[in-house]
C-alpha cells in the first residue's frame, strides 16, 4: 500500500501544470490490461485524471524516458521518481544523456510494488481487473466469480523486499517523508551462485538464459541502454547477430549486455520486472555490483552526479593491475 | 579485397632454426587475399627488402605480411620499405614469429604451427587494413631538464651548445647534485669539485640556460613538441635576483642547530643558508621549518643585515608556466636509508657510516675539513671495515634492499681504501665483498693498484655482525676462501649503501606518463637501440634516474640525450601517429566514460548539431579525440559502452579478425 496517492500526484501535477513550472507530464498511463501501465505524456490536468494511473503496479522507472522526451518537448517536464528511479536519474545526468534544466523532478515515497508474476500464481492466469486497496489487492479473473484476494506483501518484487535505499538521492520537491538508505540481502542470491561449483553454475545460467526470446525488452526498459545506436542494432559491432541461434549465443546477449552496463547499472531491477521469461537478469548485473565493492570498495552507480565508477576512471593513483590481483586476496 | 604478400623471414636460424620457413610460407599462401608469398634468410638487410619492394610492383600488392621479428625491432624498417615501393606505410602487418615463437619453442613441429597461425592472424588483420596518413604538430623549440646534477647539467649545457634555450629545474637550492657531495672521482682521482663546479659556473653564465632552483615540476601536459609544464617555484624567503650571496645573513643567523643536509646532517647549518660555497645560484634559502621568524615572528636579523634587502619573509611559493618542446628526466638517485640494516649497527653507532657520509668526512669542505675523523670522538681511526653490496644484490632480503647491481660501489670503495691507505699509511683497511666488478676503462688496473700497492685487504665474503662495544666496532665477518671466522676490532664500518631512484622520480614518471620498472628506475624506449629515449615521445632519460650509473657514464648517457633533444628541437614540424583513437560521433552518446579513462587528456566534448532522418536537427554531446595528445593506447575504445570509439590501425574488427584467425 502506499503512502502517496494517485490523487496527491495529480494535484501536484495539476499545480505546476497551471503555475508554468512544466508543459508536461511524465507519468504513469493506462496499459492493455489493469497491472499494466504505459510511460505517458499528460499535457493537461484533465488528461491525468482520464488516465493517469498510480498503484502498487506502478514499477517502471522512467528516468531513461526522460533523453527522448526532453529532445522533443519544450519547456520542462515534470516526472515522479521513486527512490531507486533517483538513482538512474542521477546516473544518465552522469553521463550526460538529458538536460537536467528540462526537468522537474518530484520524488515520491515507496512502499514497494508488486510482482505481477508473484500475483498470477496465487490468482491465476486471465486477469481482467486489480485493485489495490489497503493491504490487499482485489484480483478479478476470467475464470473465477468471485475477485481473489491477495496480501501486498506477499507479491512484493523481488527488488522491493531486497530494496537497498528508500533515499531520494536527486529531486526538485519531495512528497511525503525522506528515508534511508537500507541494508539489503540483495547479494545474498549471488553469493550463493558463487558458491556453486562452475558445472552447477554454467548449467543455472543455461537453464535460464535458454527461455530467452530475445525480445529485447530487457534492453528497452534499462535505464543504463541508452546509446544512440545500440551494438545489437549495429552490423558493424559484429555482436549484432548473438540472438538464440544456438546454446551459446543466446548467453552472449545477456552477457555481453551485462558488460555493457557493468559499473553504470543502479540495480533498479527493471530487466527482471519487463523480462517474459522471469529471467532473473538482474542476477548477472548484481554479480558485477558485487566485484566492484569488493574489488574497489563500496561504489554505487547514481548515487551522486558527476561519480566516477571505478571501471571507468583513470587516476595517477592507479595501482598496478598485478597489485589489484594483490589485493583481492587480501579481501578474500 | 587486398592484394596481400606474405613475407617469411629466416632471421638466419633464429626463426629458421625452430621454424620451418618454407612450410609457413607455403600454408600462407592460400590464405585469403594472398597473392604472393615467400621466405628469405634476411629479410631487414636490403636484399630482403628488394625482394618485398619488387613483389609490391610485380603483384599490385595493396598490404604486406612480414613474418620476422617483434614489431618494436622492425616494424618502421618495413614500413620505410613499403613506402618506398609507393604502398601506404600503414597496409604493413609484422607477425611475430621470433620472439614469440621460435624464441619460446623448442619443438620444429610446434614452432612451424604456431608461426603459421600468427601469420594467419596477421593476414586477417591486413585485410582490413586501411591507409593512415600521419597528422603534424608544430615544435615548440625549448627544452626542459630536470634534475640540476651532473646529468642535467651536462644534458643543458649541450643543448644550449646548439642554440636552444632550456630550463633546469632543481628541487634543491642548488645544483650540483650528488657529484657536489663526493671528494675524488674514480679511476683518475681528479677532485669531484674542480671538474664540477665549473661546469656549474657555465650553466649559470650560459644565456640560453634558466635555472630553476629550489622548485619542482607539479604538472605536465601535452604532448611530444608541445608540453605545458607547470613548475613550482618554492619561497626561500630570499629575493634570488636582489641576493648577491655575501653570506652575511647566514653568519649573523641565531638559529644554528639546523642538521645540514649537504653534509648529511655530520654538523650543523644555519635558518638561513646557502649550501655550499660554490653553489649555484649563490643565494641564500630560509629553512622555514627552522625560521624563528617564519615560525613565531620573532628575530628578523637576517633582513636587518642584509645590504641588498633581499631577505623577503612574506614570499610565497610560485607558479610558473611554460612551454617545452622535449623534456628530460635526470632525477638521479640517492642512497638507499640503512634503517632496515640493523645488523651492522648503522642507527647504534656514529662510527657506522655509509660512503657519502665517508666522502663527506674526506671532503676538504666536509664537516672535518678532509680530516678522516670518527664521528663519535674525532679520532683518527687506525681500522677501517668496509662493507660492500649493503643492500645491493640483495635476492634473498627484496623487502629491505634491492636486487640489483648498485654498480657504482666497487670502484668508490677501492677509492676510499686507496685513499685511506695514501694518506694514512698506519690504518688498516679491510674491504668485504661479494665479486668486485670493475668493467670500465681504467677500472681493474685501478682496483688492482688498491690492493697491490695500496696494501688494501680484499676479502671475499659478507660481513655478518657489527657489535659497537667501548670505542671499538666488533666486526664478525666470515672469509671465503679462508674458509674461517674474522672477528675484527675496527674503528671505523663504512658501508656501500645500494642506490635507488630518487623518491620524486615515481611521481614525475606519472605526470610524464613515462614507464618505470618495478625499482622505479625509468624504462628506455628499446634497452640497446634507443638508451637514452623514454617510451613516451619526446621524454629523454639522462644519468643514474634510468639505472645505476658512475660519472664518466652520466655524461655521456647526458649528451647522448641532448643530442637526442637537438635532433627533436631542429624539426619544425613533427609528424604524429595516426594509429589514434577516433569517435564515431553518429554512434557517441556523450557519455564521458572515454574521457574518464584517458590517461592523457586527450578526450573532450562538443555539442554538435545534426541532421535528423525526420529533417529536424539535434543538438548532442559528442566526443573528439586531439590527435596530437593520444596516443593510441586504446583504454577509451574498451570503455566506450556504443563501439563508437576505435582505434585506427587497431580497430575493434581488426583485432577480432585476428582472433577469429588463431581460433578457427
Amino acid at each position: 500500500m502506499q503512502k502517496i496517492t494517485r490523487e496527491n500526484l495529480i494535484d501536484k501535477a495539476s499545480e505546476l501544470l497551471a503555475n508554468g513550472t512544466v508543459s508536461c507530464v511524465l507519468g504513469w498511463g493506462k496499459g492493455e490490461f489493469g497491472y499494466d501501465v504505459t510511460p505517458t505524456i499528460f499535457k493537461t490536468a484533465d488528461e491525468m485524471k482520464n488516465g493517469f494511473v498510480f498503484n502498487d503496479f506502478c514499477g517502471a522507472n522512467f528516468s531513461k524516458y526522460l533523453v527522448s522526451k526532453t529532445q522533443k518537448i519544450d519547456g520542462k517536464i515534470l516526472v515522479f521518481l521513486k527512490p531507486c528511479d533517483t538513482y538512474s536519474f542521477n546516473q544518465l545526468l552522469t553521463e550526460h544523456r538529458f538536460d537536467r534544466e528540462k526537468v522537474y523532478a518530484v520524488g515520491i515515497p515507496c512502499e514497494g510494488m508488486a510482482d505481477i508474476a508473484k500475483v498470477k500464481e496465487i490468482a491465476g492466469d486471465g486477469i481482467t481487473s486489480v485493485d489495490s486497496d489497503g493491504n490487499t489487492i482485489s484480483v478479478s479473473t476470467l475464470y473465477s466469480d468471485k475477485p481473489v484476494t491477495v496480501n501486498a506483501a506477499d507479491v512484493l518484487a523481488e527488488r522491493c523486499i531486497n530494496c537497498k535505499s528508500k533515499k531520494h538521492v536527486a529531486y526538485d520537491e519531495l512528497l511525503g517523508d525522506e528515508g534511508e538508505t537500507l541494508e539489503s540481502a540483495r547479494f545474498d542470491e549471488v553469493s550463493r551462485l558463487e558458491a556453486m561449483t562452475p558445472d552447477e553454475r554454467f548449467a543455472f545460467w543455461q537453464n535460464e538464459l535458454s527461455k530467452c526470446i530475445r525480445c529485447n525488452a530487457c534492453r528497452d526498459a534499462c535505464p543504463a541502454c541508452t546509446c544512440e545506436k545500440c551494438v545489437f542494432d549495429n552490423p558493424a559491432s559484429g555482436v549484432e547477430n548473438k540472438s538464440p541461434a544456438n546454446s551459446f549465443e543466446e548467453k552472449m546477449f545477456h552477457i555481453i549486455r551485462a558488460f555493457h552496463v557493468a559499473g553504470r547499472c543502479t540495480d533498479c531491477g527493471e530487466c527482471s520486472r519487463v523480462c517474459p521469461q522471469n529471467i532473473p537478469l538482474h542476477l548477472l548485473n548484481r554479480k558485477f555490483i558485487k566485484d566492484i565493492n569488493e574489488f574497489y570498495g563500496e561504489y554505487q552507480a547514481g548515487a551522486e552526479v558527476g561519480s566516477r565508477a571505478p571501471l571507468v576512471n583513470y587516476t595517477t593513483e592507479d595501482l598496478e593491475p598485478g597489485e589489484v590481483f594483490d589485493r583481492r586476496d587480501e579481501n578474500a | 579485397m587486398q592484394r596481400v604478400g606474405v613475407f617469411v623471414c629466416w632471421c638466419g636460424s633464429n626463426i629458421a632454426g625452430t621454424v620451418d620457413v618454407a612450410a609457413v610460407s607455403e600454408a600462407l599462401k592460400n590464405e585469403p587475399g594472398v597473392v604472393f608469398s615467400t621466405n628469405y634468410q634476411y629479410m631487414c638487410s636490403q636484399a630482403g627488402q628488394d625482394i618485398i619492394k619488387n613483389a609490391i610492383h610485380e603483384h599490385n600488392l595493396t598490404g604486406i605480411v612480414v613474418c620476422s621479428c617483434s614489431p618494436r625491432m622492425h616494424e618502421a624498417t618495413f614500413r620505410k620499405t613499403a613506402a618506398a615501393a609507393g604502398l601506404n606505410s600503414y597496409m604493413v602487418e609484422i607477425a611475430n614469429i621470433r620472439e614469440q615463437c621460435s624464441w619460446v619453442h623448442k619443438d620444429m613441429m610446434t614452432g612451424t604451427e604456431k608461426a603459421i597461425i600468427l601469420g594467419k592472424a596477421a593476414i586477417a588483420k591486413v585485410n582490413l587494413n586501411a591507409p593512415l596518413t600521419p597528422g603534424e604538430s608544430p615544435v615548440t623549440k625549448r627544452a626542459l631538464v630536470i634534475g640540476g646534477g651532473i646529468a642535467g647539467i651536462q644534458t643543458a649545457l649541450d643543448i644550449a651548445e646548439a642554440g636552444f634555450p632550456v630550463d633546469i629545474v632543481e628541487k634543491k637550492p642548488t645544483i650540483g647534485g650528488k657529484m657536489a657531495q663526493l671528494d675524488k672521482t674514480f679511476p683518475t682521482l681528479d677532485c669531484a669539485a674542480c671538474i664540477l663546479t665549473p661546469k656549474m659556473v657555465d650553466v649559470a653564465q650560459n644565456d640560453k640556460i634558466r635555472i630553476f632552483s629550489y622548485s619542482e615540476v607539479t604538472d605536465v601536459q601535452g604532448f611530444v613538441g608541445n608540453f605545458d609544464v607547470k613548475i613550482t617555484k618554492k619561497a626561500r624567503y630570499v629575493k634570488e635576483d636582489v641576493c648577491t650571496g655575501c653570506g652575511a645573513c647566514v653568519e649573523k643567523c641565531p638559529m644554528k642547530k639546523v642538521p645540514n643536509e649537504f653534509n648529511l646532517g655530520m654538523d650543523n647549518r644555519h635558518a638561513i643558508y646557502i649550501p655550499f660555497a660554490q653553489a649555484v645560484p649563490k643565494v641564500a634559502t630560509i629553512d622555514p621549518n627552522a625560521c624563528n621568524m617564519l615560525k613565531n615572528g620573532k628575530c628578523g636579523v637576517c633582513a636587518k643585515v642584509c645590504a641588498a634587502g633581499a631577505i623577503d619573509y612574506t614570499q610565497k611559493d610560485e607558479i610558473i608556466e611554460e612551454k617545452y618542446g622535449a623534456i628530460v628526466v635526470a632525477t638521479g638517485f640517492n642512497p638507499i636509508s640503512m634503517e632496515k640494516f640493523d645488523e651492522f649497527a648503522y642507527s647504534q653507532s656514529k662510527d657506522v657510516i655509509t660512503s657519502l657520509e665517508f666522502e663527506r668526512l674526506t671532503n676538504a669542505a666536509g664537516p672535518t675539513a678532509g680530516k678522516l675523523l670518527r664521528p663519535s670522538d674525532g679520532k683518527h681511526p687506525h681500522t677501517i671495515v668496509f662493507v660492500q653490496c649493503v643492500g645491493s644484490r640483495c635476492e634473498s632480503c627484496a623487502e629491505k634492499g634491492k636486487e640489483y647491481c648498485s654498480k657504482i660501489c666497487c670502484m668508490y670503495t677501492a677509492k676510499h681504501a686507496m685513499l685511506t691507505r695514501d694518506k694514512y699509511p698506519d690504518t688498516e683497511v679491510y674491504v668485504f665483498y661479494i665479486d668486485v666488478r670493475t668493467p670500465g676503462k681504467n677500472f681493474d688496473e685501478f682496483y688492482r693498484r688498491a690492493v697491490e700497492e695500496y696494501g688494501v685487504k680484499y676479502v671475499k665474503g659478507m660481513v655478518g655482525k657489527v657489535v659497537p662495544e667501548g670505542d671499538k666496532l666488533k666486526v664478525q665477518a666470515s672469509d671465503l676462501i679462508a674458509n674461517k671466522q674474522l672477528h675484527i676490532d675496527a674503528d671505523l664500518v663504512v658501508l656501500a649503501a645500494a642506490i635507488e631512484p630518487d623518491k620524486s622520480a615515481r611521481p614525475l614518471a606519472t605526470m610524464l606518463t613515462a614507464s618505470m620498472d618495478t625499482n622505479d628506475f625509468f624504462t628506455e624506449a628499446h634497452p640497446k637501440l634507443r638508451p637514452v629515449e623514454s617510451p613516451t615521445a619526446g621524454v629523454f632519460l639522462s644519468g643514474a634516474c634510468q639505472g645505476p650509473k658512475d660519472i664518466p657514464e652520466t655524461v655521456s648517457q647526458a649528451s647522448a640525450a641532448a643530442a637526442k633533444v637537438i635532433g627533436l628541437l631542429v624539426k619544425d614540424k613533427l609528424t604524429g601517429n595516426p594509429c589514434v583513437a577516433s569517435s564515431n560521433e553518429m554512434m557517441c552518446n556523450g557519455c564521458s566514460s572515454c574521457e574518464r579513462v584517458c590517461p592523457y587528456g586527450a578526450i573532450s566534448y562538443v555539442d554538435k548539431e545534426f541532421r535528423m532522418p525526420d529533417r529536424t536537427t539535434r543538438i548532442r554531446r559528442v566526443a573528439s579525440v586531439n590527435p596530437a595528445v593520444c596516443q593510441g593506447c586504446g583504454a577509451c575504445t574498451v570503455a566506450c559502452p556504443s563501439g563508437a570509439m576505435d582505434l585506427n590501425g587497431f580497430k575493434n574488427n581488426q583485432i577480432m579478425a585476428e582472433v577469429d584467425a588463431i581460433c578457427k
